[in-house]
């Protein structure tokens, strides 16, 4: 038995921390972008804050995109919310509400996250200290998820934070994809050019895919490859069907321990069935924005009717 | 001169710390000033830490540990645990005796005025008997020594005494630093306290409740200063820790929103005060409480611990009648003695205390945490004159006190130890027809030389507390 608002709490710690993982790998690959210097660093910057869904919020806040701004508002702006260090704060808060349905080590390593973060975090980071801190992100995080795995009972909390960690880690990757899917459109690409390469491999390590992509597809970088992997893949741990795969697991032993099904059970279902025993090629005759969008709403509805069906609020 | 409980009058130990002592003269000091330094990370690694009201830039704090323990022997713990013993079951004697028929007002000896109109006393509880007739479930009896045999009670905290994670937690990061150190001095063991109270707890449960009672911790929320223990406290005793927001009134009974519908609550452990426990009753604007509940309170259905209206146990005004109380219930003299008094409500009185500031600590009644007090022979003239006009303007407001010269126990500081003035909270559990005190509790410090305040918020610390099995 479990308290809906704990429920709550560990849904959103752990969507949170998956959120501050994911900003630094986007931060990352749209440094490696500005470094090739082929085109106008700019509107790489541009695009990162598009797929890191804030760039409404940073134009508000600037009048144009540079790398430094753009950098510095996603880290450590706590004007935006999902700056890293806005999630480390509200994942933080949320590990001390649900303290009691933590282990030591999964709260400790949340804490001491938080702890260094922060004071890494105090002030604009360097351009030479970027690449340090980024790391330092994917590692605290890394221990956080470590941690969990390795101490925290299978039962409802360990569901819970699951499904948080996979609503919002498809999200992301959907979001990065719509970002960019003209890129990955025959009509417009230039098959081969090195630009379209730079690009590729620019999605491909916005979701730390870059080394894997060559094992399963070996030396051919295609764009029709790419949106397999990331959207159909199902060992590929970021792709959208290895994430539906995770929460509809995870919502099936929800079903099984408390002996009721929801509506979201369903939704899941059908979110499901649009990446299993798919074809690549047909998604993207259907249109991959199209696609891609449907994703983004139904994905973000299943949260909302997981909320409801485990009263949250 | 202090008393030292450390060393005596010729600078050898005294037969509590002997042991003690052989021990630390076999250390290097630079090893323990890093293990001090060691225990102060545990702490913020363990996110034991408290929120300062009003201070933004530090909204978590942890309070500073001394490694040095304050040692009890089990003779000098025997007598005070019969003083507590005797002192907390006069109090419960107390409580259902202001809510029911008053016979110690109408015996003539407390007066009247004094427990009715007191803000603490609630007249939602007259008639009302709580599950089991316990009041206080916990208490927190706040005592201090000036000598070898003199111990006094400086407060009872009857409404919800907070610091017992505390008293835990120095435990804890005193044997994973020291583990050397238990196996030569025989200390009893303070660990088990969750489990006692879970069992305390559940024993007050209202009698018509199933054979398992639920138990839940109630707290204000993650912002409230003391929401470490809180939590700590719902996690040790392996049960629920329950917001406002969680709980509602179903078919008579207080329950808790879980993520399979709402399930009843038989005990809750609030950490909430009275004002905001229910908005139908209370504070309106509350929104830390539960709607309701007090109904499902009079009605048999839940246990609140402590119970509501405990404060006027605790009340300032009222300690000064403690002696009379402790005989009045029990029948015998108090064991434990009260600090000396002055009720600057009575005119003569108010004289003398006028008269006298420079040497007296002065008290808001109703004030807690050292804050809005004098402690005359630490302040300045000017000081004195502002709180002087105060004191004239509400004497009822206030009581005062001779400035106790409290022991002292050495901290760890730089060059070897200093001594420091201490106090002590025990903790005592209070269940149907049984009080258990655990052998050890808060000591408080107060870390600057010659400083009397110990409060955490006045840059007091804390120390582990061993009582000796002798």
């Amino acid at each position: 038995m479990m308290l809906g608002r704990t429920a709550n709490g560990l849904f959103w710690m752990f969507r949170y921390i998956e959120r501050a993982e994911n900003t630094a790998r986007l931060i990352d690959a749209g440094v490696r972008m500005s470094l090739t210097g082929t085109q106008g660093s700019d509107d790489e910057w541009t695009s990162v804050l598009k797929s890191a869904g804030v760039e409404a919020n940073f134009l508000q806040q600037y009048e144009n995109v540079t790398g430094p701004d753009a950098i510095d508002f996603m880290l450590r702006d706590e004007r935006n919310p999902s700056s890293v260090l806005s999630v480390i704060n509200s994942a933080r808060s949320n590990a001390r509400m649900v303290r009691t349905a933590l282990t030591r080590e999964a709260w400790e390593s949340t804490n001491e996250c938080w702890i260094d973060l922060t004071s890494r975090l105090a002030r604009r980071v360097k351009d030479a200290d970027l690449p340090s801190v980024l790391d330092l992100i994917k590692q605290r995080t890394g221990l956080i998820r470590g941690a969990f795995h390795g101490t925290m009972l299978r039962n409802e909390i360990f569901n819970f934070s699951r499904i948080g960690t996979f609503i919002e880690r498809a999200d992301n990757t959907a979001r990065i994809l719509d970002v960019k899917y003209y890129l990955l459109l025959p009509a417009v690409t230039y098959v081969g050019s090195s630009l379209d390469n730079v690009q590729w491999v620019s999605i491909l390590r916005s979701v730390s895919a870059h080394r894997s992509y060559g094992w399963v597809y070996e030396s051919d970088l295609n764009p029709t490859n790419i949106a397999d992997f990331l959207i159909l893949n199902g060992r590929m741990p970021r792709s959208l069907a290895y994430c539906h795969e995770k929460i509809t697991n995870n919502l099936g032993y929800l079903e099984t321990e408390y002996s009721s099904r929801h509506n979201a059970h369903d939704t899941a279902l059908e979110i499901l069935e649009t990446l299993r025993n798919r074809d690549i090629r047909a998604i993207i005759d259907g249109g991959l924005h199209q696609f891609l969008e449907d994703f983004i709403r139904r994905n973000s509805r299943l949260g909302q009717e997981i909320a409801e069906a485990y009263r949250f609020y | 001169m202090p008393f030292d409980e450390m060393l005596d009058a010729d600078n050898r130990p005294r037969g509590p710390y002997s042991e003690y002592m052989s021990w630390y003269g076999e250390q290097d000091h630079a090893r323990l000033l890093t293990k001090s330094r060691d225990a102060e990370a545990i702490f913020r690694k363990t996110g034991i830490t408290f929120a300062v009201y009003g201070k933004e830039e530090a909204a978590e704090r942890i309070i500073p540990f001394d490694i040095v323990p304050r040692v009890i022997s089990g003779r000098e713990w025997r007598k005070l645990a019969q003083g507590i013993e005797q002192r907390v079951a006069a109090l419960n004697a107390f409580l259902d005796d202001i809510y029911h028929k008053q016979e110690i007002i109408r015996a003539g000896r407390v007066p009247r005025h004094l427990i009715e109109r007191n803000e603490a006393f609630l007249p939602e509880m007259i008639g009302m008997r709580p599950p089991g007739g316990v009041y206080t479930h916990i208490i927190g009896t706040d005592i201090v020594r000036t000598g070898q045999d003199e111990f006094y009670v400086l407060e009872d905290n009857a409404r919800t005494p907070s610091g017992v994670s505390y008293m835990l937690e120095n435990r804890e990061t005193m044997m994973q630093m020291f583990p050397e150190l238990f196996h030569r001095v025989r200390v009893r063991p303070v660990e088990n306290y969750p489990m006692l109270l879970r069992q305390s707890l559940e024993a007050s449960a209202p009698p018509g409740c199933a054979d398992k009672p639920r138990v839940a911790v109630l707290t204000p929320g993650i912002y409230n200063s003391a929401y470490y223990e809180h939590a700590f406290l719902a996690d040790q005793m392996g049960v629920e820790l329950v917001e406002g927001p969680d709980l509602r009134v179903i078919g008579g009974r207080v329950a808790m929103r879980t993520t399979q519908g709402y399930k009843p609550i038989d005990v809750l452990y609030r950490r909430v005060d009275d004002d905001f426990l229910d908005p139908l009753t209370f504070r309106p604007e509350s929104a830390l409480g539960v709607a309701g509940i007090m109904d499902v309170y009079r009605a048999g259905n839940i246990t609140i611990a402590n119970a509501p209206g405990t404060g006027i146990a605790d009340d300032k005004a009222i300690y000064s009648y403690m002696p009379e109380i402790v005989e009045f219930y029990t029948g015998r003299k108090p064991l434990l003695e009260n600090v000396p008094t002055y009720r600057c409500s009575e005119p003569d009185t108010l004289k003398y205390v006028l008269d006298n500031l420079a040497d007296l600590v002065v008290k808001e009644v109703h004030g807690s945490g050292g804050y809005g007090m004098l402690v005359g022979p630490t302040a300045s003239k000017k000081e004195i004159t502002a709180f002087a006009a105060k004191l004239k303007s509400r004497p009822g407001n206030y009581i005062a006190q001779p400035t106790l010269s409290l022991s002292t126990v050495p901290i760890l500081v730089k060059k070897g130890v200093a001594p420091r003035h201490v106090d002590l909270r025990p903790f005592v559990l209070v269940a149907p027809n049984r009080i258990q005190i655990i052998p050890g509790g808060l000591t408080r410090v107060a870390l600057k030389a010659g400083s009397l305040v110990v409060n955490s918020s006045q840059g007091g610390g804390t120390k582990d507390t061993w009582v000796l099995e002798d």
